[in-house]
């Protein structure tokens, strides 16, 4: 195993994971917030801040779907080390990590009705974040908010599923933003 | 410090709170599910809400705990400490600066900010529970959107008592979809489920994680003709004068003697250090212990 793969998690796993949640959790409840986090040093081509949520969320009980560009030994084993997440296919994937136009969007789970937790968070490897392009409005925004989103018709499809659909979170650098499903594009 | 881990509980607990915390804000109002961990207090005592927080609590927040408005009961002291002692969070009881609220049964007077969250503790997380009896039948209801029969549990309040006399835990539906349990907080303080603050709620026994973002569309339930009214004894507060705070009615004597107060202590307090003085009270200095 090489030291890449033993390096890079969190120096204060505790502390360094209640910063990262507060960062995300904050970034979840108020769409187009972008907030900085730090403390991951994943292998390239993850980001800081793909490796934070990964560190911050995933564990042996979440199934983690790679997309290609992702889906590298240094990646698995980096994640595999810090997490024990096992890996799986877009149907069973908890988590999903990679860019946009390689993720399989239509094959993660979206809920049940009864169950709508049970969908997918999907972690979209960004070039860009900003705080322009898409006009967001929903929960968590008090009259509208703007995030740099790679479309806008993937997420009216998507927020037209609610209850059900898919949540997601944009990383870019040691920098995200979160998407969930209820918020209206556009 | 001691030596627990951070914030007392396991960080793969922990992350199953967070995944269960987010997945809450993402569908408002929604009972997520959740593996609820026996914790150093009874339930009934706030697991739920103290799971919640230990999952969300970092070293530089302030903390505060208020049981049904008081920052001084048995319940907010013990939880106080408990995350003083294993979070080494910073306390307060002043709402203002605290930047998470725990909290039994009720809402701060003052309006939370935006970078406030707020922790409920939540007995019966299920509205309908009292309704149907069985998980099986609500969790359809609520995959269907059939909540007709909460409807009629409000008409039959106003066919036998003329009002809707449901006082507490007054059911609300949240951004025009699932209909919750806002945990048992006076009708007074529904209308303050629409904040800038993240409200998140726990239920330890029930095992089950909900949330609403801010801003979300909270809405009381009620009638064109019956309209929602967020009601509180009709009276000022007789320490501190305020005539718009909930208050708590407090029998003072064996002779039919009763003053009422101010529910939220922090609240009180501070209008009486600004120098408010109600029917019954007496400016700060004089009447400190």
């Amino acid at each position: 195993m090489q030291a890449q793969t033993l390096e890079g998690g969190f120096a204060n796993l505790p502390v360094d994971a209640s910063h990262a949640f507060r960062a995300v959790m904050t970034a979840m409840a108020r769409p187009g917030d972008i907030a900085r986090v730090q403390g991951a040093h994943p292998p390239s081509p993850m980001s800081m801040a793909a490796g934070v949520v990964v560190l911050t969320l995933c564990d042996p009980e979440t199934p983690v779907f790679l997309a290609a560009s992702h889906d590298t030994p240094q990646v698995r084993d980096w994640i595999t080390f810090h997490t024990g997440a096992p890996f799986t296919d877009a149907r069973g994937a908890m988590f999903a990590l990679g860019a946009w136009d390689e993720l399989p969007l239509s094959d993660f789970p979206i809920g049940t009705a009864q169950y709508p937790d049970r969908s997918a968070t999907v972690i979209v490897e960004s070039r860009t974040l900003s705080n322009d392009d898409a006009i967001l409005r929903g929960p968590g925004i008090k009259d509208k908010a703007t995030l740099s989103l790679p479309e806008t018709q993937r997420f009216q499809t998507n927020a037209a599923l609610f209850p059900l659909g898919l949540d997601f979170i944009f990383t870019c650098g040691d920098r995200l933003a979160a998407l969930p499903r209820t918020t209206r594009v556009g | 410090m001691s030596d627990y881990n951070f914030a007392y509980l396991d960080e793969q607990t922990k992350r199953m709170i967070r995944r269960a915390i987010l997945k809450g804000l993402a569908i408002p109002g929604y009972q997520v599910p959740f593996a609820s961990r026996e914790m150093p207090m009874p339930y009934g005592w706030g697991t739920g809400g103290v799971q919640v927080s230990a999952a969300v609590l970092t070293p530089d927040d302030t903390f505060k705990v208020i049981d049904q408005g008081a920052d001084d009961t048995t319940n907010a002291v013990s939880i106080r400490r408990f995350f003083q002692k294993t979070a080494g969070v910073a306390v307060t009881e002043a709402t203002s600066q605290a930047s998470v609220i725990q909290t039994r049964h009720r809402i701060p007077e003052e309006a939370l900010r935006d970078d406030q969250i707020i922790v409920y503790q939540v007995p019966i997380p299920e509205p309908l529970r009292f309704l149907e009896p069985s998980e099986v039948e609500t969790r359809k209801m609520h995959a269907l959107e059939e909540y007709g029969l909460m409807h009629v549990k409000l008409y039959e309040d106003i066919s036998q008592h003329g009002d809707i006399a449901t006082a507490y835990a007054y059911p609300v539906k949240v951004e025009g979809r699932y209909v919750m349990d806002p945990s048992p907080i006076p009708k007074f303080d529904n209308p303050k489920l629409e904040m800038s603050g993240i409200q998140l709620f726990g239920a330890g026994r029930e095992q089950r994680i909900y949330a609403i973002p801010p801003y979300t569309k909270v809405v009381s339930l009620d009638f064109d003709d019956y309209p929602f009214q967020p009601t509180k004894a009709d009276h000022a507060c007789d320490l501190c004068g305020a005539p718009d705070s909930y208050l708590d009615e407090l029998i003072v004597d064996d002779v039919g003697g009763r003053m009422f107060m101010c529910s939220d202590t922090d609240y009180c307090a501070t209008r009486r250090k600004q120098g408010h003085v109600g029917a019954q009270g007496m400016p700060y200095e004089e009447d400190a212990a």
